[in-house]
């Protein structure tokens, strides 16, 4: 039961929508309505499953006092007081919920993410080594990009960005539509497997 | 000394790239910006809505992460809009998306005090499950989202009274530090024909060409360059229309840092590259 029935819905409601991406029915656009609708119902229960889970986690390694047990103390204690916050005093403009948004976590996590440009200069100056003809080339491109994605390349040659839009346009992009069409074409092909009942992961082990 | 230069402790490269970083802030140069194609291409389509035609959608659809990037794109594109007297829809797919926007809201309202929710702009909440309330809102947006940010009811906004679908959005600008743009294409793009533009971080940008190439994307704000970009053609229609707004050019500020870095950068890989030679040539004659 635990398997066959999410098997039997994912079969008929995959063929159902494939189906009814086909016919502009009024009908069937009354089904794709009301599939909208569940979809974002089932959605809002997957927020309240994600919540329990999360506090499940952290609770647990609290109890346990398991290694680093502080962080899910100071994890727990921001959700917490964050919630509070926000359903107390509300969330507009100048309420007390944005102002710890503004101040705190959107420098921290604006913070995190430009620590990265200080790795990738690292990273840079030891991997861009042109040991072999393909990493002369990547070496070369490379090169050209950053002078010609910041308006110093401008400033040198105007001509310089068109160099740039041109590699981005033609080299770059027969790259990406390669990548793209495997990666579609895998995706189409999982999704069959998935509605065919061959894939089934999903299930979350009950499918084993 | 080249032994020295191919094992150099990282923390120099940290520090010479942190001075690059903050003497530009400290001292603008101003290096000129060009515009290029797919920039000038959402700029036009902006500027093709007439005052009573048809809104555009800026949906700011990452977490803080990339900000510095994409938040001048936020605040120019809000900006261009209000100059233009444009309807603007304002949402996040991103749960913290919908506070920056609101951020970018806040601040170009400061040039802007008229501009009234409900009748010039509409700012939409959170909701979950974004790729299905795009699939709502290309059929019913007064289903989509009962409420707006502020709690009032949509249907009694009269921004919203005549604007049912993406019939009626000239434009969806999807500001993202990863992959929103494609759900932007694959829903609302693909399945509606709204028209769909992106402002994505500079390491997500080569992505976005193929999607350009076939007209599925109209546009695209490509990094700290598209924003600076942006900053400039809006700056430029400020001047024409002889408004005087305290603007702060943050992009084109960026930009002058990012200019800086790149230099130092590539000379840090040239002298890699040199001592990597060298030392090669002098270990094989050893």
């Amino acid at each position: 039961m635990r398997k066959s029935i999410p098997l039997r819905i994912c079969l008929v409601s995959g063929i159902v929508m494939i189906i009814q991406f086909f016919i502009p029915h009024r009908y069937s656009q009354t089904v794709y309505n009301y599939t909208l609708d569940w979809l974002i119902v089932s959605g809002i229960f997957a927020i309240v499953i994600g919540l329990h889970s999360n506090f499940h986690l952290h609770i647990t390694r609290i109890v346990r006092k398991r290694k680093g047990w502080g962080y899910n103390v100071v994890t727990m204690a921001a959700t917490l007081s964050m919630a509070f916050i926000g359903i107390a005093f509300g969330i507009g403009a100048d309420s007390l919920f944005m102002k710890i948004y503004r101040n705190i976590e959107v420098p921290m996590d604006a913070t995190m993410f430009s620590l990265l440009g200080f790795f990738m200069a690292s990273a840079a100056f030891r991997a861009f080594r042109a040991k072999t003809k393909e990493a002369t080339v990547l070496l070369i491109v490379a090169l050209i990009i950053m002078i010609g994605r910041v308006p110093l390349g401008y400033f040198l040659w105007h001509r310089f960005p068109e160099l740039v839009e041109w590699i981005m346009m033609y080299p770059n992009m027969a790259a990406q539509r390669g990548i793209g069409l495997g990666i579609g074409l895998g995706m189409a092909a999982m999704e069959l497997k998935i509605i065919l009942g061959i894939e089934r992961g999903w299930l979350g082990g009950a499918g084993d | 000394m080249w032994n020295k230069l191919l094992n150099l402790d990282r923390r120099w490269i940290f520090i010479v790239t942190a001075i690059c970083v903050i003497l530009p802030f400290l001292f603008p140069i101003g290096f000129p910006t060009n515009v290029t194609p797919p920039t000038q291409r959402i700029y036009d389509k902006i500027e093709s809505v007439t005052e009573d035609g048809p809104a555009v959608i800026v949906s700011f659809d990452s977490d803080a992460a990339p900000l510095p990037e994409l938040y001048p794109m936020a605040v120019s594109l809000i900006r261009h809009c209000f100059i233009n007297n444009t309807k603007v829809i304002l949402w996040g797919m991103n749960m913290q998306g919908v506070g920056i926007i609101q951020m970018a809201l806040e601040d170009v309202k400061k040039d802007f005090p008229e501009k009234k929710s409900g009748i010039n702009y509409v700012l939409i909440p959170y909701l979950p499950y974004p790729a299905i309330i795009i699939m709502k809102m290309g059929e019913d947006m007064h289903k989509a989202f009962n409420t707006d940010y502020y709690g009032v009811s949509i249907d009694s906004l009269p921004m919203m009274k005549d604007i049912r679908n993406f019939d009626q959005i000239a434009l969806a600008v999807s500001l993202t530090g990863g992959s929103a743009w494609g759900t932007w294409v694959s829903f609302a793009n693909q399945k509606y024909g709204c028209k769909v533009a992106t402002g994505i971080t500079a390491v997500g940008a080569p992505d976005c060409y193929p999607y350009l190439q076939t007209g599925q994307l109209v546009g695209m704000l490509g990094g700290m360059k598209g924003a600076a970009e942006y900053e400039t053609l809006v700056e430029a229609k400020i001047a024409e229309k002889g408004l005087n707004f305290k603007t702060r050019k943050a992009a084109c500020i960026g930009m002058d840092t990012q200019s800086v870095v790149h230099i130092v950068m590539i000379i840090f890989i040239i002298l890699g590259n040199i001592a990597y030679f060298v030392t090669r040539r002098q270990r094989n004659v050893a």
